[in-house]
């Protein structure tokens, strides 16, 4: 089977792989580019632990074909802090311990974020709902969603809110 | 940082700050098991059975090995026979003879995704493509699902040489009935005679997936002098190291493995599928072997956890005092002896003290895969059943559910069915907790009504080793062996810095591989922060006694001529002399001249696990048209010792009761007439997800466990026990339907009150 060429941009760089025609986005960044922070939980779209953004948009990359990527921005885990410096979800999601075993973590934190740069002031609702595509089997999702809003409401600039 | 501890006693413990491998978990890089790949590793791939039951009469694996691109096949011919020995995972036990047969069926092939093959190739594309070359000539058997069916004397019977074990005198003919268990205290018949009040029930769970995110994954490479490295997800990488040298006759010393970070467990990670063909792959090609399980494989042949039948019986006074208590539970195994019908039998009314109490299990095999171990294993089943019908007493004597249970709670001196009398316990302040939280004093939202039940679970200690060493600065690394599964880096490093007097972030804690700390046991049975924290504390002692050495020396007094004091050793009284105080630090900069380095190292079989209670409450409120149910409030109350880092207690106590509402609302493990799996998948196995609950408000209730120095208690498993019949509680006072089986989905609930609708038109 004849090889792809994909010309995309991942987390800001500029990047080239060579793919095979079925394979999915998922495994070029596991197994191509050595990003293994979005995880593979089912394969099937259900559990949202491969979660990236593709021009900002949430999508599940299991379900995404590798020469899809081709022309498009993509944003992973591996590109969320900059720097020294972790995004106020990555930094609250450990202050309020919204993480156990942390396989699920890189799903929700980009799903979170891409929550919150559509609906910055979003609703428990709202939040629950969104986030209703990331299986978490360990915290029962409370101190998720609390993390999620506590954040919303400091990035709105109410920091007791 | 944090504040400082809420707690007066202590500096540290009580406080929450952050996980040691916090960044790490945010940020992509924590490696779990599918991350770790080598140079040259091939892939490796299963071929798993199709048929429930079915004699494996020959395997053709010469297509397969042909295939250009395949390096190996290995069949059940490449793992050695095993002794009939049980042998303890975790709170499981298992026989090695049946391991090598479920990690590679032999004989016969005893649950649909039963392994029968496995393949190495240089992709998994060309992997895949081996595997459907593998020809495999069945000779298909009649297949029993139902443990029920199961028991019948003319069921299918899945091993031949099965001889129901606890019967006396023992059967004469083979049967699925792996044990019997029974447990007596008191008189029963002389209890219910007594009783002013009876009730009795059937009860059935379905069997229910633990549900890990992460699929299991190991990487194995063998060298040609016999040494060999694994990287697995694992709860137990001691336990991984152990098994592999049983079933492919190595030593232990020559197996060296790494546990990765590792995506949930709950149990069922502490036993193992892949590790073994992996390692075998790798010996027989030479390179490095990576395997992973697909989702549906991880449903069709790991875990479960059991379903099961349990009738019981509850005889009381009429001022809510039970006199007697008997439960009857049948438990599915999966294909192999070894179901926890033993704690679900156990655990069944040890909440209460009751002074007739008759209890009888059964282990039951039957075509399914093997069960495994899932939080409190067994405990939430009999807990549904005996929780269920003390809502039932408690309507029928008008009694407040709680108060029916405070009547007859277990306290200090309660002796157990089982056996053991407890010591300082907490059932009746957990109790009393949930009866004056905000939640119980206030009413249910309209349209909402309420349940409430209890849970118990043992917790246990077992084998941890730990060692602590000081840096060349003074700062300290903590080493310890159990896989953090839920935030224990953070608990062991906090009770090592209250321990030592230095600050949190000055400790850093390490989980070594099997080859860098002596044993531990398995992370389950919510042991780690309690047995291994001890470990922890005593490697802590051992380093505080090497430095206090280390001062006297400096000093040149006797060591107990020295304290120790806010990570200071000092003089231990004026007599001593005036010495300025030394750090860590300054012990450390010394330390080529008074002994070498400073290590403090502890080992040790802990007991005295102390158990834990919990009390949930649960609002739901029903659509009668569609039978779904929706929780609408959920409190936990649970004695949990003392909480070392209470967000990690508090997330416990919160994951186990959405655990819990899953098993309770919708998961199961569906079926089909021909023996095969329905639901292998996250969107018909339908765990709940955030939009399906409420907040999870929690009570810690601090008992603290005697035995131990910062009277810890395990808490990560009572939590699921109490929210299936806390939930179905809810649902019958909703909706006047009992419900005995689960799932309350919506299709059998909606049936259920189909039913009910005439008969309650009628009244």
């Amino acid at each position: 089977m004849a090889k792809i060429h994909v010309t995309t941009t991942i987390n800001g760089s500029a990047t080239e792989y060579l793919c095979d025609p079925n394979q999915t986005l998922l495994d070029v960044l596991r197994d191509n580019l050595g990003l293994t922070g979005s995880k593979e939980g089912c394969g099937s779209g259900d559990c949202g632990a491969c979660s990236v953004t593709i021009n900002g948009r949430l999508v599940c990359s299991c379900l995404v074909l590798a020469p899809e990527a081709e022309g498009q921005k993509i944003n992973t885990i591996e590109g969320m802090a900059q720097g020294e410096k972790l995004h106020p979800l990555q930094k609250k999601f450990v202050e309020m311990a919204a993480l156990q075993c942390g396989i699920c973590t890189p799903g929700f934190l980009i799903a979170s974020k891409a929550l919150l740069e559509k609906n910055p002031s979003p609703t428990e609702t709202e939040v629950r709902y969104w986030l209703a595509g990331n299986l978490c089997r360990c915290t029962g999702y409370d101190k998720i969603i609390s993390a999620v809003m506590e954040v919303a409401a400091e990035m709105r600039g109410a920091p007791n809110a | 940082m944090p504040d400082g501890s809420p707690n007066p006693k202590y500096k540290w413990i009580g406080t929450r700050p952050d996980r040691p491998d916090g960044a790490d978990k945010v940020t992509g890089r924590a490696r779990f098991g599918a991350d770790f790949n080598l140079p040259g590793q091939l892939i490796g791939k299963v071929l798993r059975s199709p048929h429930p039951h079915a004699i494996i009469k020959s395997i053709d694996t010469s297509k397969a090995e042909a295939l250009a691109g395949v390096k190996a096949v290995v069949t059940a011919k490449d793992f050695p026979e095993q002794a009939n020995l049980i042998v303890p995972t975790g709170e499981m036990q298992v026989n090695l003879r049946d391991i090598t047969r479920n990690i590679m069926a032999r004989e016969k092939a005893l649950y649909e995704g039963h392994p029968v093959a496995a393949v190495a190739a240089v992709s998994e594309a060309i992997a895949k493509q081996a595997l459907a070359l593998i020809k495999v000539d069945y000779k298909v058997l009649p297949h029993v699902i139902d443990v029920a069916d199961a028991m019948k004397p003319n069921a299918p019977v899945l091993h031949d040489g099965m001889i129901t074990e606890g019967v006396n005198p023992p059967p004469t003919k083979a049967s699925n009935i792996a044990k019997r268990v029974e447990f007596n205290k008191g008189d029963a018949k002389a209890g219910f005679a007594e009783a002013e009040i009876v009730i009795e029930r059937d009860y059935s769970t379905q069997a229910v997936h633990q549900g890990y995110i992460e699929p299991h994954a190991a990487l194995a490479s063998a060298a040609e002098d016999g040494q060999v490295q694994v990287w697995s997800t694992t709860q137990g990488h001691f336990q991984v190291r152990g098994f592999c040298a049983k079933l492919l006759n190595l030593d232990t010393s020559q197996i060296r493995v790494t546990a990765t970070e590792i995506g949930g467990g709950f149990g069922g990670k502490t036993v193992v599928y892949l590790e073994p063909l992996a390692i075998r792959l790798s010996q027989k090609t030479g390179k490095p072997v990576k395997m992973t399980m697909t989702r549906e494989e991880v449903f069709r042949a790991s875990g479960p956890a059991p379903g099961g039948n349990v009738k019981v019986r509850i005889g009381a006074k009429k001022d809510g005092r039970i006199v007697a208590a008997e439960c009857t539970v049948e438990m599915q195994a999966g294909a192999f002896p070894g179901s926890p019908v033993g704690p679900a039998c156990m655990c069944s009314y040890a909440c209460y003290d009751i002074d007739n109490v008759h209890i009888v299990g059964f282990d039951v095999v039957s075509n399914r895969p093997k069960v495994a171990a899932y939080r409190a294993p067994g405990a939430p089943i009999s807990a549904w059943a005996v929780e269920s019908t003390l809502d039932i007493l408690a309507q029928q004597l008008k009694m407040d559910p709680i108060d029916l249970r405070l009547k007859n709670a277990a306290k200090k001196g309660t002796k157990t069915a089982y056996g053991v009398t407890f010591n300082t316990i907490g059932m009746v302040e957990t109790l009393e907790a949930a009866k004056s939280s905000e939640h119980y004093k206030s009413k249910p939202k309209p349209g909402y009504a309420r349940g409430v039940a209890a849970g118990f679970w043992f917790n246990v200690g077992a084998d941890s080793s730990a060692a602590a060493h000081v840096g060349e600065d003074g700062s300290v690394t903590v080493i310890s062996g159990n896989p953090d599964i839920g935030g224990s880096r953070a608990s062991l490093a906090l009770m090592a810095a209250e321990e030592l007097g230095v600050d949190y972030d000055k400790v850093r804690p390490v989980i070594a591989d099997t080859a860098s700390i002596g044993f531990n046991f398995v992370t389950g049975g919510s042991r780690v922060t309690f047995a291994t924290g001890l470990a922890v504390v005593n490697s802590v002692r051992d380093l505080i006694r090497e430095c206090k050495v280390r001062a006297a020396k400096i000093w040149n007094v006797d060591p107990e001529a020295v304290m120790w004091e806010n990570g200071m050793a000092k003089p231990a009284g004026s007599n001593v002399g005036e010495f300025e105080p030394l750090t860590l630090a300054a012990l450390a900069a010394q330390a080529g001249k008074t002994g070498g380095p400073i290590n403090g190292h502890a080992q040790l079989n802990v007991t005295g696990a102390g158990p834990g209670f919990g009390v949930h409450v649960c609002d739901v409120k029903v659509d009668n048209d569609t039978g779904c149910v929706t929780v609408g409030r959920y409190t936990a109350a649970q004695d949990v010792g003392t909480a070392i880092h209470p967000s990690y207690v508090e997330g416990q106590l919160q994951g186990g009761a959405v655990q819990g509402i899953g098993w309770a609302l919708n998961e199961e493990y569906i079926y089909n007439a021909k023996g095969k799996l329905d639901n292998p998948g996250f969107l018909d196995y339908r765990m709940p997800v955030a939009s399906d609950l409420p907040m999870i408000e929690t009570i810690l209730v601090e008992v603290p466990n005697p035995t131990h120095p910062y009277g810890v208690r395990g808490v990560g498993e009572v939590p699921i026990i109490p929210p299936l019949a806390a939930v179905g509680n809810a649902v019958a006072r909703a909706t006047g339907v009992r419900m005995t089986d689960l799932p309350i989905s919506p299709p059998r609930l909606s049936a259920a009150l189909d039913a009910a609708a005439p008969k309650m038109a009628a009244d």
